[in-house]
């Protein structure tokens, strides 16, 4: 199918006319953002991203494209897994303790420009919440009103690595309608794919029509492209035991100099779920809530149990984020944490590159700079 | 002048008064060390095949707690075994040991000693008798630490 | 006095803690106190020994705190907390009649099952008596399936010592072998003065078919459970409980996470030879 640039809008209003609220990227504080979006002119039009580590910078483009640009510092678990969210509120009282109010329920969203790395990030997630012998009720609901609406990548960022972890440029499922958007000359539209028969039936409502052979193959060259220009490649052959047999290798300390334990890849990593929990009180002490917030295991609070914490150096907290992002997630969920959408490279303020630090330990291991010390040198005193 | 192993062995005080041709023979399983301050010399659960006479320097032996760190249990000097595990079966480090200074010793082969001894029990006695007495007077001064003693002082 | 009732609003339910009062306080010693509980709405859970709930103080907080027994009416709780912040702190300054909050049980138990037809050695060392007390009188609830039982406990002081009424009780029967230790006694304490760990090689029990269940801080088990291979027993019959910090215990906040397992789910209860290489690992 095909979607005229013009039409575009009209998906959008068949979505609000169904009462979804739209999210989507958007140009603020000088970076692309996801956020609600009114219209298409919401879309960042004529944009484009540079990213390299540590380096993130909008440019303008030559053309209109809605979707030129990659990924950005929000992921969709913004959304699905709301940085800030109330799980109950009590109040004492004679009689016993009575909910206050019901949280707030999240609005339907119909997510616009979900890339394919992206929709993996979401499907790792509902493997966490959604597959384990506790279901979070509460991500349930959202996750089961959300319409997807993917887009193939155009662009891929200097720290994009989909391809090395087999989750993209193209998305293959987990979408009600997929969008490729061509720019070809004085033509500009979208080749469409069609996901569920939800997908079906909001496209039925807007003006489309069969793709040519020649728009498909235009389609196909986009992505192609795209996967040849990725900015970064992870050699993930055995890579859950390469980490394992390592975790005493010395790449750790040399990364634990640069680290500072920031948890901006913690941030703005789409997969990373860890949350806290905290119990507060009015000044009365007459009302209790409860409230879930985005947490980091860069934080020393993170692992303290009576006393101290049990991830004291930066050293270790660095080996525990990206031990359990490459490897001990496999053994957790069945698959990598990580869809290598190059974020963490992007918006590490050391430009701290994991790619670069398995490429590190897979060409040391077994070398001299890591054999353990032996004490017998021979040697002669003078 | 370059100092050999055996005069070296002969000199400390440890091994004092053991025959020469010993000497020669433990000096054989025998090496030169040095471990740079900071370093660990050996870990908790290790295989335990050497142990070291301290020539000089300082080691901290710990034990690794979870939420606190490396325990310091006690530490050792120049004059000092290192080392006790490689003795007894099942030949396994007992704590962690790191220097905390520039520390240099003499390694020794214990499973090779441990051989000879079995060939050999007369050395196999001379060892025992050196080392004992240093097991036993830590033994003692930890039995006394345990009292709590400045605990229990008086404060008037 | 506060009254917890269940909500009427279907919240994340296993976020959501079901009210329980305050039957009785028992001061164990100077910063460990016991708690009765019995549930304020008919929900009785059945729980396995090992097992922890989420214990909340209205306002306060939360902490995983281990289920040490149970009493009379259904679904009565017995729980052991020692006061180390402001929740636990709270927790053993709570009188009778106060309301609390439970979530659970969550977790893996012992597995008594296994036991059947072995000697079972029981090795805990200061709080980890706690976890193990359900053991022990699931065990002598049904003493005829098990071989020799054996419990030995090392505490801080003898002033340090829990349960002295139960300790009391097992002594004096003839089929369970109690010995117990302090690390440091004052005058008059006729009793063993040691490490736990010296009490194994004297233990009466057949290594080669035994189970061991140990529990207490983590030094102490890698080095009981050392002494325990010495004596013959393997690695995979050799039982620990671990710990970490907590935060949701159902799975879902990434907290109590030990290399690949969560504490909350996979344990905390472990067979040892699982997680030997784990606990071999410093800052893991």
């Amino acid at each position: 199918m095909v979607l005229e640039v013009a039409d575009l809008q009209d998906l959008f209003n068949v979505l609000s006319a169904r009462g979804y609220q739209l999210a989507g990227p958007t140009v603020r504080d000088g970076a692309i953002v996801y956020d609600h979006l009114a219209s298409v002119q919401d879309l960042p039009v004529g944009w484009s991203d540079e990213q390299e580590g540590g380096t993130y910078r909008l440019r303008r483009r030559n053309d209109d494209a809605l979707l030129g640009f990659a990924v950005g510092p929000h992921s969709w678990k913004k959304f699905l897994l709301p940085p800030v969210m109330t799980l109950w509120r009590a109040k004492r009282s004679h009689n016993g303790f009575k909910a206050v109010d019901k949280p707030e329920k999240a609005p339907r969203y119909a997510f616009i420009g979900v890339r394919s790395c992206e929709l993996h990030a979401i499907a790792i997630q509902d493997r966490v919440f959604l597959k384990g012998p506790y279901t979070d009720t509460v991500y349930l609901t959202s996750r089961e009103d959300v319409f997807i609406v993917a887009a193939n990548c155009g662009q891929a960022s200097g720290t994009c690595f989909c391809v090395s972890m087999e989750t993209g440029p193209r998305a293959t499922s987990g979408f009600d309608l997929a969008l490729t958007e061509v720019l070809a000359g004085e033509r500009h539209y979208f080749l469409l794919e069609i996901g569920t028969e939800r997908g079906a039936e909001v496209l039925a409502e807007v003006e489309h029509r069969e793709a040519t052979a020649e728009e498909e193959r235009e389609a196909d060259r986009v992505v192609a492209r795209t996967a040849a220009r990725m900015g970064r490649t992870m050699e993930t052959t055995d890579i859950k035991n390469l980490l394992y047999r390592n975790r005493e290798h010395p790449r750790w300390d040399d990364v634990a100099g640069r680290c500072l334990t920031c948890g901006n890849c913690t941030m703005v990593c789409p997969t990373c779920f860890c949350a806290t929990v905290e119990d507060m009180t009015d000044l009365k002490g007459e009302e209790a809530q409860r409230v879930r917030k985005w947490d980091s295991c860069f934080t020393m609070d993170f692992s303290y149990i009576h006393g101290g914490s049990i991830r004291a150096s930066p050293q270790s907290r660095y080996r525990q984020w990206m031990t359990h992002k490459l490897a001990t997630w496999i053994d957790q969920f069945g698959t990598s944490g990580c869809v290598g959408c190059g974020r963490c490279i992007t918006w590490c303020p050391v430009a701290i590159d994991i790619t670069e630090e398995v490429r590190a330990v897979r060409a040391s291991e077994g070398t001299a700079a890591t054999t353990p010390r032996r004490a017998d040198e021979r040697g002669e005193e003078i | 002048m370059i100092r050999g192993l055996e005069t070296l062995l002969a000199e400390h005080p440890f091994f004092k008064g053991l025959e020469p041709t010993y000497l020669s023979f433990i000096a054989g399983c025998g090496a030169n060390v040095t471990f740079q301050a900071g370093e660990y010399i050996f870990r908790e659960g290790d295989p335990a095949d050497h142990f070291y006479i301290i020539r000089h320097g300082k080691v901290q032996r710990e034990i690794f707690a979870p939420e606190r760190g490396p325990l310091p249990i006690d530490t050792l000097a120049a004059g000092d075994v290192l080392g006790w595990s490689w003795l007894f079966p099942p030949y396994r480090r007992f704590s962690d040991a790191r220097a905390l200074e520039l520390t240099r010793a003499i390694a020794l082969d214990g499973a090779c000693l441990r051989d000879k001894c079995d060939e050999d029990h007369h050395l196999g006695y001379e060892l025992m008798r050196r080392l004992a007495p240093l097991a036993m007077k830590r033994l003692q001064a930890m039995m006394l630490q345990f009292l709590d003693l400045y605990g229990h002082a008086r404060t008037s | 006095m506060v009254m917890l009732e269940r909500p009427d609003v279907a919240l994340a339910d296993p976020m959501t803690p079901r009210p329980y009062r305050v039957r009785r306080v028992r001061r164990e010693t100077g910063d460990v106190s016991t708690l009765w509980l019995e549930p304020v709405e008919d929900a009785a859970k059945r729980f396995a020994p090992g097992q922890f709930n989420m214990l909340y103080t209205f306002g306060v907080g939360e902490v995983p705190i281990s289920i040490s027994g149970e009493f009379s009416p259904p679904g009565g709780l017995m729980h052991t907390v020692r006061g180390v912040g402001p929740v636990s702190i709270a927790l053993c300054r709570s009188k009778r009649g106060d309301v609390l909050g439970v979530r659970g049980p969550f977790g893996r138990g012992w597995p008594i099952d296994d036991a059947s037809g072995r000697d079972v050695v029981i090795v805990t060392g200061g709080i980890g008596l706690a976890p193990l007390r359900p053991a022990v009188e699931q065990l002598l609830a049904q003493r005829e399936r098990y071989g020799r039982i054996v419990l030995l406990y090392g505490g801080r002081t003898p002033h340090d010592l829990l349960y002295q009424r139960e300790l009391g009780r097992w002594r004096s029967r003839f089929d369970l072998e109690v010995e117990i230790t302090v690390d440091a006694a004052s005058v008059g304490w006729r009793g063993y003065v040691g490490l736990v760990t010296t009490l194994i090689p004297r233990a009466v029990f057949d290594p080669s078919d035994a189970i061991a269940f140990v529990c207490g801080p983590e030094v102490m088990m890698r080095f009981t459970v050392a002494e325990l291979q010495d004596r013959g027993v393997s690695p995979e019959s050799i039982y620990i409980s671990m710990e970490r910090n907590m935060k949701c215990a159902v799975g879902l906040c990434g907290h109590c996470q030990f290399g690949p397992t969560f504490i909350c789910k996979d344990g905390p209860v472990f067979r040892y030879d699982r997680v030997a290489p784990l606990l071999r690992t410093r800052e893991l």
